[in-house]
């Protein structure tokens, strides 16, 4: 039995439609990202499937039973939010304790639960103080921590590392796949991290203006990418797309090149002048153009190029991909 | 800290001025202070000397405890303030709670009604409000009071509070909800302690109306058992003869229940406990 289902799931605000035919299966166990730009409607997915907002049309289950009409509190789910939202009047245990003692569980297993999340996520310290005097990243962890201790079926995460620097978001995101491994828990993960997405992923969900655009592993949704809008989105540096006129007269599609399939080849088919060139140590990075079109090329390794130099580049022939956009 | 806040010119500028605003408003009640300590001739003779061997004297709180019943007074004005505080706190935060929170038809409308009040002062309707008090027997009780005061307070409390309540994360509430707190767990717990500040703005705003009041009071409660303070007070201040030792005691004790609410109410002021909730 799968773990989460949705039915063609719609949303609208007044007149604006957010959310259009949604259908996705989550499986026990998984961790499901959903992807997509700014403003395309992950946040209400998650506030639909939480119950938080009622779908305008669908249907939504919860390990195999209808929850349309079942209170966010009773979904068997927990949420962590963008911004947190600690309770600023409770400590960092009595934060995590609030759910529990709302559902009337003993005094004896709340301890024990805070102290096995606090114990997991290094807040053992911090239990005493009040969510003003942690730091961002500690917070971050109080908020997962409050959604640990309640054992739920399902977890819900909205951009949780959205708000920390780069270097914590990094060592965030391992504890998180870690949590995942121990729990053994379904989790749904909000971002618009494409790194993120493809780090921590059993599954993509790639969206764009409330429609579903793919649905598949990493692997799958980067090497066969269902159209331009998800192979542009995943990988970075991102796709090149080049007008397959270019190559052959009259073919209309356009065609994609991931910078990594480029190579220098003195025989290549495509002509392209150097603009700017990125040395990252391991990689290199040429921003060139092919005519008026800018393409990417990653090199392995260091190479000596220069601005304003001509290159021919080469591409092997199952490494293309065409869209008819 | 900002440059221009450092700047010994103008912090010393800034002190000068709050210290002479504090001087300037402080001045009458120091006055009364002193003065309702001396003989009456001591009052006339030299208002702002500071009552000495010759010049002291209780005459005054003495007349005030034998004349009248003042404990009552007392009681009466300290009742109707926080009874009528506490009604404007509760009705006006969950009028203000709903308003925020829920998208439900006529929302709009709602809230200007219920801000309306703060455009029409309640004083216009003492006729009507009179009728309705002799029609429901309530002439002559502290509750005539309480109701008119509610009434008089609630408009700008549900619109300052609705104001703050909007600002309180949405997260939040919704981190209540998926946590299993209902509406009015999250309303007590959640959302009331982060706009304390605001609820004790509007506490100290209505608190020294209502016990200064004298038209209600006069109209409405006049009888023995419910005057108020500043009612009683009254009794010594005749057509021709004025007793001011009395007027001065009476008015020196009334500042003391409303100074002590203020105090209570600005320490909520003060404490700022939202940092930290969201990011
Ligand atoms: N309560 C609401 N009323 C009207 N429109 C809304 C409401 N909530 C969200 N929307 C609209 O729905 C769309 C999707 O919003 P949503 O918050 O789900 O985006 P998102 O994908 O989470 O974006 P981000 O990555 O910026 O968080 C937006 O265009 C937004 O304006
Ligand atoms: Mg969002």
């Amino acid at each position: 039995m799968s773990a989460l289902t949705l039915k063609n799931v719609f949303k609208t605000f007044g007149t604006t439609e957010v959310l259009r035919d949604i259908s996705i299966e989550v499986e026990k166990g998984e961790f499901v990202v959903f992807v997509g730009p700014s403003g395309c409607g992950k946040s209400t997915l998650l506030r639909v499937i939480a119950g938080l907002e009622d779908a305008s049309a669908g249907e939504v289950y919860i390990d195999g039973n209808l929850v349309n009409s079942v209170p966010p509190s009773k979904r068997g789910i927990a949420m962590v939010f963008q911004s947190y939202a600690l309770y600023p009047h409770l400590n960092v245990a009595n934060n995590m304790s609030l759910a529990l003692k709302q559902e009337g569980v003993s005094k004896a297993e709340i301890a024990e639960r805070v102290q096995e999340a606090s114990r997991m996520l290094q807040l053992d310290d911090y239990l005493k103080r009040y969510p003003s005097e942690l730091s961002g990243g500690q917070r971050q962890r109080v908020a997962i921590g409050r959604a640990v201790v309640r054992q739920p079926k399902l977890f819900l995460l909205d951009e949780p590392l959205s708000n920390l620097d780069a270097a914590l978001r990094v060592s965030t995101r391992l504890e998180i796949a870690n949590l995942h491994k121990q729990l053994d828990a379904t989790m749904i993960y909000v971002t618009h991290d494409q790194t993120e997405a493809m780090t921590l992923a059993d599954k993509i969900v790639v969206l764009r203006d409330g429609r579903v655009e793919q649905v598949g592993s990493p692997m799958e949704l980067y090497n066969k990418p269902a159209n331009k809008f998800v192979a542009g989105f995943l990988g970075s540096p991102a796709m090149n797309f080049l007008p397959a006129s270019l190559l052959e007269a009259g073919d209309t599609r356009t065609i994609g090149i991931r910078p990594e399939d480029l190579y220098l080849a003195d025989d290549g088919p495509l002509a392209a002048t150097v603009q700017h060139v990125e040395h990252l140590g391991g990689d290199t990075n040429v921003i060139a153009f092919v005519g008026e079109h800018q393409v990417t090329v990653r090199l392995f390794g260091q190479h000596d190029i220069r601005p304003r130099q001509e290159l021919k580049l080469g591409f092997d022939a199952q490494k293309r991909h065409y869209f008819n956009e | 800290m900002n440059k221009a806040r450092t700047n010994p010119v103008s912090a010393a500028a800034m002190h000068g001025a709050l210290i002479l605003y504090t001087l300037i408003a402080l001045f009458p009640v120091f006055v009364i202070l002193i003065n309702s300590f001396k003989t009456r001739k001591a009052i006339f003779r030299e208002p702002l000397s500071l009552p000495s061997s010759d010049s002291f004297s209780m005459i005054g709180y003495e007349t005030v405890m034998k004349q009248g019943d003042f404990f009552l007074y007392f009681q009466n004005s300290m009742i109707v303030t926080v009874a009528s505080l506490f009604f404007i706190l509760l009705f006006g935060s969950m009028a203000a709670f709903a308003l925020s929170e829920y998208r439900f038809k006529g929302n709009l409308v709602m809230g200007l009604y219920l801000a309306l009040g703060i455009m029409i002062p309640i004083r216009i309707g003492t006729v009507a409000i009179l009728e309705m008090m002799v029609a429901t027997g309530l002439v002559n009780t502290l509750w005539s009071l309480i109701l008119v005061y509610t009434a008089q307070g609630l408009p700008l409390a549900v619109f300052i509070l609705s104001e703050f309540m909007r600002q309180v994360s949405d997260d939040l509430k919704d981190a209540g909800r998926v946590d299993g707190l209902s509406e009015y767990t999250i309303f007590a717990r959640i959302v009331v302690p982060l706009v304390r500040p605001a609820m004790a703005t509007v506490a100290v705003f209505n608190m020294i109306p209502i016990w200064n009041d004298l038209w209600f009071p006069l109209i409405l409660a006049p009888a023995e058992e419910t005057k108020t303070l500043t009612l009683g007070s009254q009794v010594f201040i005749g057509q021709f003869v004025t007793d001011w030792n009395a007027v001065l005691s009476a008015l020196s004790m009334a500042i003391l229940p409303v100074l002590i609410l203020y105090v209570i109410f600005s320490r909520q002021l003060i404490r700022g406990i939202t940092s930290g909730a969201v990011k």
